[in-house]
């Protein structure tokens, strides 16, 4: 096997490993790291737009369109779940993390009885392809380049449109931004809405490669929380880097000795990071920048 | 109507009512109580809320006969959740409060060893009927389930005379995966293969890009794959869209958590199991009791062999009981020590093995063709769990409550 062979296995095992981590934290990234909500529901969120994309491509949509009515539908659970239970929450960052352990055990075992215990899968689209010895799948450098599209979308966002200078205006100093005419509740639940429906995407493109049950969030959720807390405030400079880092020592590891150093890697890696940049990586980089 | 006479006819509903009332008590005076300890929640559910479902339809097939020795049986059932925890918690509220005379507990092997203690503490009488890793010989529990000897003697001889002796292990990583794979190298090596590598999964992983990788690399004739829950289960979605193209070979899926319906086809092409029971057999028998059992739950996903074992185990229970005539552990186990509690199962013929207190078992080899259609290329009648009694033990004589495997065998007397 010659050396080209290593090289894009190791690339493409990073940038399964990259885009698995960046699109289950994306959404949180949004909702924990950006406005300070601990959502442990963040899980079902993913489920809810992977049973949506599932549902609708059953009925016979074509499956990006599933993807997309995935998203919406978790955007729109999103407001709801702001509306009723998050919105008064925000001055009690402690008790978000019981509403919404909650609100995860209810949309779990809702799903379980009206649903059923599975839902059939999709099957995953494009099929495969070969270089040197192994055959790869051509979805996973779709989710990989979806990943990219993400970030950089929510770059473009958060930065460049007048939505996002408002979300960023009102999560930092909300009470300037109220005396300045924004309508930070309507900017709250828009962000909030943001974060669900980035996670209902993630839950829309894993969806057709998957198991598809009412507890699938849950292997979402220790990936999604651990990118955002190495990440730390700042969606775009976090979630990136962060998840490159993990990919690096958990594709490396899985590779080297299998699955469980796989994560024990990706933990270690994450406890050294807390200990070192307290911040995240995000307020390292923003700190040396001012 | 005078206020009187209408103080008087509800008084006659009343009496009317409290007289009803305790016929009906007295009819229902001392029923048998069966714990049911079963995950109708979380990571195992697919598997398993259709082994409750097989004793409720049992239990009311038995009521409506008269019950067990004229005394109804009664199901006391909790939701363990898939939490070896709960199963503990359960299991001595059961022993201990509800004060059952018989516990059906367990799906995962984890959770049978988290709850077997208590049931050996407290004297109890336990039920598993899932089919394992093998080697539990306590005079406590009846293991109605196959065992590694029952699925793996069989199974792996014929995919390595079929398709080749480089045997790749993928297993989930908890007890039932590491001894599972600890059989089917010992069996691999006495047939004269190799094992081209193994690889154990943590529950609840759901991505397997560089285990695909890993496999492709070792090139196997066949891999055993010895995935557990419904994270792992993802596995073949992605095998198959990466196109590893590899003949797969377990003991414990499509028998139990049926992903030949759940994904979409080909994913799990060229699938070999060893089952002692899955809907798709064809035999008058086993179309009957899956008639009865969609009857009564017409939206029941799939009737998989967890399903049937637990459903055939209520059945068991009754004849000892009724031939014991006592539902006390040590005259049971009398009965078993004779070596004829057998019963004509939906599967086939089964009898309980009075040295291990498991049971012997019809296997039917299924293949998973490309459309998702079940084929039986090959049927073994009547496979003992012999392992156990060979390696020496021997409940008639004595109860060690351990777990033995073929590196732990028990001790030589």
């Amino acid at each position: 096997m010659d050396i080209a062979t290593h090289v894009f296995s190791a690339l493409y095992q990073f940038g399964d490993a990259f885009a698995f981590l960046v699109l289950s934290a994306c959404g949180l990234a949004v909702i924990f790291g950006m406005m300070g909500v601990i959502n442990l529901a963040h899980g079902e969120f993913i489920m809810c737009g992977a049973y949506v994309t599932a549902a609708t491509a059953h009925a016979g949509l074509p499956l990006p369109l599933g993807i997309l009515a995935g998203t919406v539908v978790s955007a729109l659970v999103g407001v709801l779940v702001e509306l009723a239970v998050i919105r008064h929450l925000y001055d009690r960052p402690l008790d978000t993390i019981v509403a919404t352990w909650g609100l995860s055990l209810i949309a779990t075992q809702g799903t379980l009885i009206m649903v059923g215990s599975t839902m059939a899968g999709v099957g995953t689209p494009f099929g495969s392809f070969q270089v040197g010895d192994y055959s790869y799948s051509i979805y996973r450098i779709v989710l990989f380049c979806a990943a990219l599209g993400v970030l950089a979308g929510l770059y473009a966002l958060f930065n460049w449109t007048r939505f996002g200078v408002l979300a960023r205006a009102t999560i930092q100093v909300p009470h300037m931004a109220a005396a300045l005419g924004v309508d930070t509740r309507l900017i709250y639940s828009l962000t909030f809405a943001c974060g669900a429906g980035l996670a209902g995407l993630a839950g829309g493109l894993y969806a057709p490669t998957m198991t598809l049950v009412p507890t699938m969030g849950a292997t979402f959720i220790m990936e999604a929380f651990v990118t955002v807390v190495i990440g730390g405030a700042d969606v775009f400079l976090g979630t990136a880097p962060a998840g490159g880092l993990l990919a690096i020592v958990k594709s490396g590891m899985t590779s080297w000795q299998g699955q469980l150093f796989g994560q024990i890697g990706l933990l270690v890696a994450v406890i050294i990071v807390v200990r070192v940049l307290p911040k995240g990586i995000s307020g390292f980089v923003l700190r040396e920048r001012t | 109507m005078s206020k009187s006479v209408l103080r008087g006819l509800r008084a006659a509903a009343l009496t009317g009512t409290l007289v009803l009332g305790s016929t009906l008590a007295q009819a229902a005076e001392n029923p048998i109580k069966l714990g049911v300890l079963e995950d109708q929640s979380g990571d195992f559910a697919a598997a398993t809320i259709g082994k409750v479902h097989a004793i409720e339809l049992a239990a009311e097939e038995i009521n409506k006969a008269g019950g067990i020795m004229g005394r109804p049986l009664e199901l006391v059932p909790y939701d363990t959740q898939s939490d070896n925890t709960r199963y503990q918690e359960f299991m001595r509220r059961v022993l201990q409060r509800d004060k059952v005379d018989v516990v059906f507990a367990g799906f995962s092997s984890a959770s049978r060893e988290a709850y077997r203690p208590i049931v050996d503490q407290f004297n109890g009488f336990a039920f598993y009927n899932n089919q394992y890793e093998g080697g539990v010989c306590d005079g406590h529990m009846i293991v109605t389930g196959a065992v590694p000897e029952q699925q793996f003697s069989t199974l792996i001889p014929y995919m390595m005379e079929k398709y080749g002796k480089n045997v790749y292990t993928l297993a989930a990583d908890y007890n039932f995966g590491q001894i599972s794979a600890e059989w089917v190298r010992k069996i691999v090596k006495e047939n004269g293969g190799k094992m081209a590598g193994e690889e154990f999964i943590p529950l609840g992983v759901s991505q397997f890009s560089q285990s695909i990788q890993n496999i492709q690399k070792a090139k196997p004739d066949f891999v055993v794959t010895l995935l557990v829950g419904t994270a792992q289960a993802s596995y073949y979605e992605q095998a198959a869209s990466a196109n590893v193209n590899l003949p797969m070979a377990s003991s414990v899926n499509v028998g139990q958590g049926y992903e030949h319906k759940r994904f979409k086809p080909p994913s799990l092409k060229d699938m070999y199991v060893t089952t002692n029971y899955i809907e798709e057999i064809d035999s008058p028998k086993s179309k009957a009791f899956y008639a009865k059992f969609k009857a009564k739950f017409p939206s029941e996903p799939y009737v998989n062999q967890e399903a049937e074992n637990s459903y055939l185990a209520v059945y068991l229970y009754k004849q000892m009981v009724e031939r014991a005539k006592s539902t006390k552990r040590e005259d049971i186990r009398k009965v078993i020590a004779m070596g004829d509690v057998c019963m004509d199962a939906p599967e086939g013929k089964v009898c309980i093995d009075p040295k291990s207190q498991h049971m012997s078992h019809t296997i039917y080899l299924a293949k998973v063709g490309a459309d998702h259609s079940i084929s039986f290329p090959k049927t073994w009648e009547d496979i003992k769990p012999y392992w156990l009694g060979e390696a020496g033990c021997d409940l008639t004589k004595k109860d060690p409550m351990a777990q033995y495997t073929p590196s732990n065998p028990p001790p030589k007397p």
